[in-house]
């Protein structure tokens, strides 16, 4: 029998086991481009419709150009949504037997969680990036310098990440793709529309604005909107404590059910 | 290494239960070196259920597995380095070459990476996919699909085998060359334990046979003790009508028991321990009278009817939950 691999050889081959899952989950991007294709359409779709139906009436309103307001909650909304990938490929991979061969293999137990949701959250990156593109395409213009951008990125990303986990542990938790997904609606849906992605929070009704303006998403966006457009910079660190505390809890809880999973 | 004697997988008392459905109540398997052991019964068995304990997928409820003394409940990562598993569904990536699967294995098993390319075009060699190495699975068929599931579970280099019906849903020739196959991996000192609804595939494999109803051991034995026990085969003669009752009386005396008749087609039938044998007696009797028969026939019992004389029961499909939740294909 192998001797025990001391701590570092161990934390090397956790490591090299995230990489392989990383890169197969990424070679199915590669060979099945028609999820980067349509999970790129969608958000831009959002971005035209919004940008075009409600610019009009809410620029005259509040002033300014909608574009620049718009863009951030749209970057939000796209990380968030992108999220719910994340559960259906692994109740797929779950039930096409890929996750009991891994299973089957001396492996680090929070690689196949941790390839899936890293692997899930570049391509979000690159989506995210897209609408930043396509955002400055239809008139948004950033505010503040580029480091300050690459950090409103990395903040969408960031974010998006950790919120995987939470999609993941409910994909264990509920292990069908349609339900996963109707039931991810259920968080995403209420955490970008009723958030200041879309319009500003104050001409909500007083009960939802209570809402809106205490959760996760409103404060990812505003932080976003700091970093792009300027102002102060305390919904960024917000964010970061929200996503650093959906990290703890779902990471060990997404672990814990994946080892439970048969 | 142990003495070569001792048994290399030993289940004792295992139970895992489903809610209400009893998976595995209580089973016992002992499976020595070097054999191919299956597990034999119909869908909802338990069959699997076995096979995702020992290879660590599933915590029994009680009782104890262990693969070369080393229980796969308190350490399944030591388990995991000394096994392979191949499932019932393949379970290759579509999106991944034949080659990329085998890599990505390797990598898994941290085999360096030098060695892994030397595996993995070994065992494209081997399972006769070298053609077919840069291809997707997804263009391959279900033969090819099962081959690479294999050589996926053999990247590793295990000592002990799980195969989980390797070869339901192929076709006959596919079957063959798995069977081929399998057998070569055991020649080559592995033990193997696999499970099937066909007896027919127990009766070509496997050294040990151990039928499982309902989570339980019904019957085990060596393959042939069980054959012998189990039932006979079955010599089935059709004859002209103006023959019909002179040669149920030579079939009656040449196999030395009743013949039945079947009602419908008129087909006088007898059993004996080695068919294709009594088939040529029977032949050769009927020629000496001048009678030819018009159709013969030679077959196995069928699980059905080996269930029939263990269990005294029809075979009952149950609703299994580890596999309900899986797709087929």
């Amino acid at each position: 029998m192998q001797p025990r691999p001391s701590a570092i050889l161990s934390l090397t081959m956790t490591f090299s086991d995230i990489g392989a899952i990383v890169k197969r989950n990424l070679m199915r991007f590669k060979r099945t481009p028609e999820i980067i294709v349509f999970s790129s359409i969608q958000p831009l779709m959002f971005l035209l419709l919004f940008n075009y139906v409600f610019g009009g009436a809410i620029s005259s309103s509040s002033g300014g150009s909608y574009i620049n307001f718009l863009l951030p909650g749209i970057m939000a909304q796209t990380a968030l949504f992108s999220t719910l990938q994340t559960p259906i490929a692994l109740v797929a991979d779950l039930d096409r037997g890929a996750i009991d061969r891994f299973r089957s293999l001396p492996m680090s137990r929070v690689a196949v969680l941790a390839g899936r949701t890293f692997a899930d959250s570049l391509r979000m990156s690159f989506i995210v990036f897209l609408m930043f593109v396509f955002g400055t395409l239809l008139g948004f213009r950033y505010q503040a310098g580029g480091g300050k951008l690459v950090a409103a990125l990395a903040l969408v990303v960031f974010f998006g990440y950790a919120f995987s986990w939470l999609t993941a542990t409910l994909g264990l938790f509920i292990r069908n793709a349609e339900a996963v997904q109707t039931a991810g609606f259920l968080f995403v849906f209420p955490l970008t529309f009723a958030s200041s992605a879309f319009v500003p929070v104050a001409t909500m009704p007083e009960w939802l604005q209570v809402f809106a303006r205490n959760q996760p998403v409103t404060q990812l966006i505003n932080g976003v909107r700091a970093l792009m457009l300027g102002g102060p910079t305390d919904a960024v660190w917000i964010t970061i404590v929200w996503a650093l505390s959906i990290l703890i809890v779902f990471i060990p809880l997404a672990i814990y059910k994946f080892d439970k999973t048969v | 290494m142990k003495n070569t004697k001792e048994p290399v997988i030993v289940v004792k008392k295992l139970k895992k239960y489903f809610g209400e459905v009893k998976a595995l109540d209580g089973i016992d398997l002992h499976v020595d070196k070097g054999t191919i052991y299956g597990l034999l019964g119909p869908n909802g068995a338990g069959k699997t259920t076995v096979i995702r304990a020992l290879a660590t997928l599933l915590t029994p409820d009680s009782g104890t597995a262990t693969v070369n003394g080393v229980d796969v409940s308190l350490n399944p990562t030591q388990v995991r380095r000394m096994i392979g598993l191949a499932g019932q569904f393949a379970a290759v990536d579509d999106f991944l070459t034949g080659r990329e699967t085998l890599m990505m294995v390797a990598r898994l098993y941290h085999v360096p990476k030098k060695e892994a390319k030397k595996r993995t075009e070994d065992l494209l060699k081997r399972l006769n996919l070298e053609e077919a190495a840069d291809r997707t699975a997804k263009t391959y068929s279900g033969g090819m699909r099962r081959r690479l599931d294999l050589g996926a579970s053999l990247v590793g280099r295990p000592e002990i085998l799980f195969l989980d019906e390797p070869t339901t849903g192929l076709d006959p020739r596919t079957r063959q060359e798995l069977w081929q196959l399998i057998r070569e991996l055991v020649a080559e000192g592995r033990t193997l334990l696999l499970t099937t609804q066909y007896l027919d595939e127990a009766d070509a494999l496997c050294d040990y046979i151990s039928i499982i109803d309902r989570g339980k051991v019904v019957k085990s034995g060596t393959t042939a003790s069980l054959k012998a026990s189990l039932g006979r085969d079955v010599v089935e003669v059709v004859v002209a009508d103006s023959h019909h009752d002179e040669a149920l009386q030579i079939m009656k005396k040449v196999a030395n028991c009743e013949a039945s008749v079947d009602e419908l087609n008129q087909a006088i039938s007898v059993r004996a321990s080695n068919g294709a044998d009594m088939l040529i007696k029977v032949v050769s009797a009927l020629e000496k009278v001048g009678i030819r028969p018009k159709d013969l026939s030679v077959h196995r019992p069928s699980l059905d009817d080996v269930f029939l004389a263990v269990t005294g029961k029809k075979t009952k499909p149950q609703v299994q939950k580890t596999k309900s939740k899986r797709g087929g294909r």
